[in-house]
This record gives C-alpha cells, sequence and structure tokens, in this order.
C-alpha cells in the first residue's frame, strides 16, 4: 500500500499549513511536546520503580498506580494533542524518516500495553517476579517511543 | 570579567569541534539530555506535584521527597554532564544566545528555591508530612520549583532555534 499520497494529504492539510508557515508555533507546540514528555516520565517512572522494588517501596501499588493514573492519561493525551499539528506540518518528511515509523510502531504498542495488560495487572499485588516484568516492558516500550521521536530530527 | 576569549578557545578546542562535527556522538548526547528529563523532571514534578496538594495525596511528603529525589539527582547529574558536553560542542554559539543565558538563572533560582524550602517549611514537615494540602510555604515552594524546572525546559528547547543567535566571532 502507497501511503504517500495521504502523507502529502497531512501536509496539505490546514493545520499543517498553519504550523508549518508560522515561525514560533511549531517551537511552542515542542515546548509542550516536552513538558508533557516529563511528566509522563514521572507518571511512568513512579509506578514502574515501585514495581522493581525501588522508589514509593512502602506504598501498596494498587494505589500508587491508581493515583499516578489520571497523571499517566494527562500527558499521554497532550503528548498526542501536540503530536498532531507538529506531524502534520511536516508530514513527508515524516514518511521518509526511519525514526517516524519505529516511533509509531512503539507507541501504539506502548499505550496498547499501559492500557490494558499493565493497568489491569496492576489493579492488585503481584509477585515480584511479574511486577518486574511489568516495569521493564513498560519502560523499555516508553523509552524506544522517546529515543526514536527524538531522532525523527536526525533522520 | 570577560569571558569571551576563553569561550572562543574552547570552542576551537580538538573535543568541541569532534562533538560539532560528529554524526553520532551529538545525537547520542543530545537524546540523552532530552530523555533524562523523565527521570530528573519527572520526579521533581511529582515531588512539586505533592507539595500542591494535586499529586500523591496520601503518601507522606517526607516519603515523596526521600524515596523520589534520589532519582531526580542521578537524573540531575546525567542533565548536567549530557549538558555540559553540549555546551562544550559550541560554547560560542551558546554564550551568546539569550536563551542559555536565562536558563542557566533559572536554574540557579531553583537550587535557591530548593534550599530555602529545606531550610525552612521542611525542617518542620512531621507537623504537616500527611497534609493533602500543604502550608502555604511548601506549596509556594512546589509553584515556583514547577514553574521554574517548565521555563528552563522552553528555554532549552528555544536556545536550538537560531533567532536570536549573536555571532560574536
Amino acid at each position: 500500500m502507497d501511503l504517500l499520497p495521504l502523507f502529502q494529504w497531512f501536509e496539505a492539510t490546514r493545520l499543517g499549513t498553519v504550523v508549518r508557515e508560522s515561525l514560533w508555533l511549531f517551537p511552542v507546540i515542542e515546548c509542550v511536546h516536552l513538558l508533557a514528555l516529563s511528566l509522563l516520565g514521572g507518571a511512568v517512572l513512579v509506578v514502574d520503580l515501585r514495581l522493581l522494588g525501588l522508589g514509593l517501596r512502602s506504598q501498596p501499588v494498587p494505589e500508587l498506580a491508581r493515583k499516578i493514573q489520571p497523571w499517566l492519561t494527562l500527558s499521554v493525551v497532550t503528548l498526542i494533542a501536540t503530536g498532531i499539528p507538529m506531524f502534520l506540518s511536516e508530514a513527508i518528511k515524516c514518511y521518509y524518516s526511519p525514526p517516524f515509523w519505529y516511533k509509531m510502531g512503539l507507541l501504539v504498542l506502548a499505550i496498547a500495553f499501559a492500557y490494558t495488560v499493565r493497568r489491569a495487572a496492576l489493579e492488585q499485588e503481584r509477585a515480584p517476579l511479574m511486577a518486574k516484568m511489568l516495569a521493564v516492558v513498560s519502560m523499555s516500550l516508553w523509552f524506544g517511543v522517546g529515543f526514536s521521536g527524538r531522532w525523527i530530527a536526525f533522520y | 570579567m570577560d569571558f569571551l576569549p576563553f569561550i572562543r578557545w574552547l570552542d576551537a578546542t580538538p573535543g568541541s569541534v569532534a562533538i560539532r562535527e560528529s554524526i553520532l556522538l551529538y545525537p547520542v548526547i543530545e537524546t540523552t539530555h532530552v530523555l533524562m528529563l523523565c527521570l530528573f523532571l519527572g520526579m521533581i514534578a511529582m515531588l512539586d506535584l505533592r507539595l500542591l496538594g494535586v499529586g500523591l495525596r496520601g503518601v507522606p511528603v517526607s516519603q515523596v521527597a526521600g524515596r523520589l529525589l534520589p532519582w531526580a539527582l542521578a537524573g540531575f547529574v546525567l542533565m548536567a554532564v549530557s549538558g555540559a558536553l553540549l555546551f562544550y560542542s559550541g560554547p560560542l554559539r551558546a554564550w551568546g544566545n539569550v536563551f542559555f543565558r536565562i536558563k542557566m538563572v533559572m536554574i540557579l533560582l531553583t537550587g535557591v528555591n530548593a534550599l530555602v524550602f529545606h531550610w525552612t517549611v521542611y525542617q518542620r514537615v512531621v507537623s504537616w508530612d500527611n497534609d493533602a494540602r500543604p502550608p502555604l510555604r511548601a506549596r509556594v515552594a512546589g509553584f515556583c520549583s514547577l514553574m521554574l524546572w517548565c521555563g528552563v525546559v522552553i528555554c532549552g528547547r528555544m536556545q536550538a532555534y537560531n533567532w536570536f543567535d549573536k555571532v560574536s566571532g
């Protein structure tokens, strides 16, 4: 399937054009994207560190996960909402960028994992091995998203 | 005191040129710097949100600070090292950049804010450790920290754009 026409259409959208033609819009959106990334890091790591037996060790996992969940969702929603206009403004560049495709694949996996397997698993205390595996998968997926995201700028 | 001759000298050192011109080294350092935000600012934000009374309610403040700040410190060290290398890769450009200067001042202010917090209201943390809404001075400290670090990130990002570059060559 040839997706290039679709990406050309993305690039020509009103929103994409407005962001591309503005001097300051892209940088400003990018700043919000970075701030949301920081919040995502906190929301993911507080729980994953706990699963590894580190960080807030004396907190029960289900309660901690419940308290953190709104911040996780807030950061993911903000990241997507700021990511879309940036993508639209340079969709054709993204089409030819390998890191962009890695990022999108990993992003789908990371979100799916966070909101299905991990979320369900965190509803009760788990055996240490299971908890550690959850944390490692979660951190690896999100790290992959962040890493490949940064490399869209380089390749 | 005029730092410019030193900055010029630094800019011309072989190490500085090597990072600047490297295809792999610069992106790797840059990526480390950005991703460490997740660890450093992520942990700081969790403490600040707790101080503001909006996040991690029910977890004692001393526990949030005691258990998460070591991770934030580890993140800070990695941010400082990768940041110093980024500076080293183009000192002349950074030096003349207004965002770089504002960023450095803001980092100093976050340090002052943290010290004031630890030396004053945090000394009496036992009396408000479990409060869902910490005392005003703690909330102010959390708010200042959050705003200043957001400012640091914004300036750091803006520094990469060459809008106000003043080449003092």
